[in-house]
């Protein structure tokens, strides 16, 4: 029998980016025990790296922005799939967030007038990303997680859940190990929230940490929950290209928000050649009406550059496909030339975007107040994960909640950035506060030690082999294998040969190996996240076999158009009966007609 | 091109610098050399990072010496023609290779008051703030909780006094709050007493590390030095004064 610390908690959330950190705090507020987990350190999740803003409609900088115009534009990028309570709950809340961030001591920049100002961004019609710069995601952390540590949460920092617990149908508790020894921890749970963010890992371009591989997703895939809309998986349009070390690293949609322009080789703005008919009456007709919007002219429309990430990443793959890319199969990315429209270009590009800045200078050579950058799509972002109830966030297990990245239904096909900031902090307060309540109404569900016993082993596997792949190779090898074949165009028989190399790199999964012993083994950790790359990685390529039309960031060249006949639903991923990975489709649910008013409106 | 690189392994217990060679390649940083290594001659290497671009302040180490972000230290910096030393922060307990027990640091915060907003400025429950008068604490704000420069100060590295003795880190986190406009907490004799802010001596080795460029000791450290000198020695000085102007 092993040995495993036991801890008794009302609330277990698992995750301290924003959503966490959210939930955790609201929790505590309802006045129940709360434990917060994490894989790194406090303060180090994704949240803090974001860098362009908070979408909230405060109307601070154009009073035409509510909470109205800021849903229309969600089910607008989302192409209609989204959850439109979600949605709304979403647009009606994110000011009460962004406000309650700011009594808890967060700087946000400016207006004139001293109030939050609020920057421009790709698919929001008016300015309504709240910012700090191009670190808004530092200071939204810093401040929550500042606020936290004085609420009573109790933090396990670098520690990883690797199995969820049930006590029949309902969640019990979570088992996790933390690095620095690699012993076991077991945490009894009335309620337990999963904010583990996203699953870019498993991609080999991606400006996604090492954190990101699906951890929550596969926990509750595996614990009966059912995943929604695993097909979209958001690619940016601007990662960083060159030099390679740096590849997918994130350049902000903020300096395409500050007037930059996207360029072929032949210095041509590509971006005009094509706007999709949902945008065109909202996309500015020359060049100049598109930098008029940028500087703040209320009448101009936005610049094709600032369409949806979507579309502006296809067009970007087109132009490299069709051999007008950059010398290392990029585009370019200028912000320099607003030195011909505004004096003092330079100490303005450094004030607006100041980590982009730094960030191309150290790490490619590039002074973007002097010179044009080298981007091209990155994998970025998951708009699918955990189907959750719009208004608790409890997904189909009882007591299990999920908020932010790793919950599924506000997005839809596609998200609009600066909305999973927002998200975080309306979703993740809300998984909170009726995380808290279930707890409060429910005891503790009995936890089967024999089951710990057996996961335990299973864990500990990979140190007994003494012949077997290296951890870290199959993870380059399900990485390349996802790029390759379920990327950002995709295809019926790529997608099939994806689904085969998914099974070879399970069976070679099933065999890996781990050297050393368990003190903070980063192979044995890489071994252990395997089996939620593994799985992530089928659901999004069954759920791309599945949907054969294209929509938002699911492209099939095979089916390039919409299909509002088969393609007007949402894709559910379960767990069968055998243990087969089960494809069904969902309805979309009727929309309010008040709501569908407003969409007519806003067209 | 290959490169050697010096990377110490061992934990609390003990251990020494192992020598790997890896190929180096246009733009490297060391973080993604150490990765390489990880990846092909030693998969239990314990090393923290998490965005790779200077964001996170989890990527921490000294680098020939020096304590640096390993994800934004090029190799075209470094002399290559001599192996690489990579070794953890010292001012911390060792946990394994290059990671180190930065829990003191967690505990330290948890200490210092918490932010206490005035009374909103208007009806809706806002406040109005310029721009200007943010600027300053924007500043501070921008600390990534690297460490570094709790890693370099003497008071903690070489004399150990982490339990008299906040460090940098945490007089910067002490000025945002103090010069956040809305605050109206008073921390200023926690910051004489129990955050020893006497201890430091101006040597400005903590700005110098900054990855952040944050003028720490000029902007933060010395406005402080300046408030507790004023609440606490300021009436001995103006004592003084006036004894002067009687003997004149
Ligand atoms: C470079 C970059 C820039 C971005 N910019 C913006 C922007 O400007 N605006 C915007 O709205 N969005 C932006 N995004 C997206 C946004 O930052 C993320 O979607 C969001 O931060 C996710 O937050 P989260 O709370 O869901 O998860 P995260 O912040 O990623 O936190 C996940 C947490 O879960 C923990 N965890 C994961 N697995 C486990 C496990 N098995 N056991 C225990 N803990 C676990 C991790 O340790 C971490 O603490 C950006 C993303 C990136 C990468
Ligand atoms: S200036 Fe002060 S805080 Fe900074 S390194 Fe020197 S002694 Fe330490
Ligand atoms: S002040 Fe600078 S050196 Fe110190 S922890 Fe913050 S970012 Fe790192
Ligand atoms: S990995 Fe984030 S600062 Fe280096």
């Amino acid at each position: 029998m092993s040995s495993f610390d036991t801890y008794n908690y009302d609330v277990l959330v698992i995750g301290a980016g924003g959503a966490g950190l959210r939930a955790a705090i609201e929790a505590t507020a309802n006045g129940v025990s709360v434990a917060l987990i994490c894989k790194s350190l406090l303060g180090k999740a994704h949240t803090v790296m974001a860098e362009g803003g908070i979408a909230a409609a405060l109307s601070n900088v154009d009073e035409r922005d509510n909470w109205r115009v800021h849903f229309a534009d969600t089910m607008r990028g989302g192409q209609y799939l989204n959850d439109w309570r979600m949605a709304e709950l979403h647009a009606k809340e994110a000011p009460d967030r962004v406000r309650e961030l700011e009594a808890w001591g967060a700087l946000f920049d400016r207006t004139k007038d001293g109030r939050i100002l609020q920057r421009n961004f790709g698919g929001h019609k008016y300015p309504r990303l709240a910012h700090v710069g191009d670190r808004t995601g530092l200071e939204m952390i810093r401040t929550l997680q500042d606020h936290g540590i004085h609420q009573g949460i109790d933090v396990h920092m670098e520690c990883t859940i690797i199995n969820l617990l049930k006590d029949g149908e309902r969640v019990a508790g979570a088992l996790g190990y933390e690095r620095e020894k690699g012993q076991f921890k077991l945490f009894r749970a009335k309620a337990i929230v999963i904010a583990t963010g996203g699953i870019g890992r498993a991609y080999k371009i991606t400006s996604n940490s090492w954190e990101y591989t699906g951890d929550g997703h596969s926990l509750a895939y595996h614990a009966g929950a059912e995943l929604m809309d695993m097909e979209f998986v958001q690619f940016h349009p601007t990662g960083m290209v060159w030099p390679p070390s740096v590849r997918g690293i994130l350049v902000t949609e903020g300096v395409r928000g500050e007037g930059g322009i996207l360029l072929n080789r032949e210095h041509k703005r590509f971006m005009f050649n094509e706007i999709p008919e949902l945008y065109r009456l909202q996309t500015a007709d020359n060049e100049e009406e598109g930098w008029k919007y940028t500087q703040g002219d209320r009448l101009a429309k936005r610049p094709p550059e600032l369409l949806t990430r979507d579309h502006v990443a296809r067009c970007i793959v087109r132009e490299i496909k069709e051999g007008r890319g950059s010398p290392h199969n990029g585009v370019f990315l200028d912000i320099s030339w607003i030195k011909t429209k505004i004096p003092n270009a330079a100490e303005h590009i450094k004030k607006k975007l100041p980590s982009m800045y730094h960030q191309f200078k150290k790490l490619a050579d590039i002074d973007i107040t002097k010179e044009a950058m080298e981007v091209g799509p990155t994998t970025h972002y998951m708009m699918g994960g955990i189907r959750v109830n719009a208004d608790t966030q409890m997904s189909t297990v009882p007591g299990l909640f999920a908020a932010g990245e790793a919950a599924a239904g506000l997005h839809g096909a596609n998200r609009l950035g600066g909305n999973s900031l927002s998200d975080l902090l309306v979703f993740g307060k809300r998984a909170g506060e009726f995380a808290a309540r279930f707890a409060k109404e429910n005891s503790q569900g009995v936890i089967d030690d024999r089951k710990v016993e057996a996961f335990v082993q299973q864990a500990l596997e990979p140190f007994e082999r003494t012949a077997g792949d290296n951890p870290f190779q199959v993870q380059y090898d399900l990485q390349d294998a996802m790029q390759d074949l379920v990327g950002i165009v995709r295809k019926e028989d790529e997608l099939v040969k994806a689904m085969h190399e998914l099974k070879k790199l399970r069976e070679r999964f099933s065999k890996v190996r781990v050297i050393g012993n368990r003190e903070y083994n980063t192979g044995w950790h890489t071994a252990l996240d395997l089996q939620h790359l593994l799985t992530v990685s089928e659901a999004i390529t069954r759920a791309a076999i599945e949907r054969k039309e294209s929509r938002g960031a699911h492209f099939r060249e095979d089916h390039p158009q919409k299909d509002e006949h088969s393609g007007n639903c949402n894709l559910i991923i379960v767990k069968g009966e055998d243990g087969q990975m089960l494809v069904k489709r969902m309805p979309l649910r009727d929309m309010r007609p008040d709501l569908i008013q407003i969409i007519d409106e806003m067209k | 091109m290959k490169a050697d690189f010096q990377i110490w392994r061992g934990n609390a217990s003990g251990g020494k610098f192992e020598t790997y060679s890896t190929e180096i390649a246009e733009g490297m940083v060391v973080l993604d050399a150490v990765h390489q290594i990880q990846a092909a001659h030693a998969n239990d290497l314990a090393v923290r990072w998490n965005c790779k671009a200077g964001k996170c302040g989890s990527c921490s180490a000294e680098i020939n010496g020096i304590p640096k972000l390993m994800c934004m230290t090029r190799l075209s910096e470094l002399p290559l023609n001599k192996p690489v030393l990579l070794q953890p922060m010292k001012a911390f307990p060792l946990i394994k290779d290059l990671v180190t027990d930065v829990s003191w640091n967690f505990t330290v915060k948890k200490k210092i008051k918490k932010f206490k907003p005035r009374p909103p400025d208007a009806q809706d429950g806002t406040w109005r703030m310029l721009q200007q008068d943010i600027d300053r604490v924007q500043e501070f704000r921008k600390c990534i909780e690297c460490f570094l420069c709790q890693d370099v100060c003497h008071v903690l590295r070489e004399h150990q006094l982490h339990a008299a003795f906040i460090g940098p880190r945490f007089l910067v986190h002490v000025a945002a709050l103090e010069m956040h406009p809305l605050d109206i907490e008073d921390r200023v004799e926690e910051l004489k007493k129990a955050n020893g802010i006497g201890y430091c001596n101006i040597t400005k080795c903590c700005t110098t590390v900054c990855p952040e460029d944050i003028t720490i000791t000029d902007n933060a450290i010395i406005p402080l030095k300046e408030r507790v000198a004023d609440r606490f020695y300021d009436p001995l000085k103006k004592l003084f004064r006036i004894f002067r102007s009687i003997n004149k």
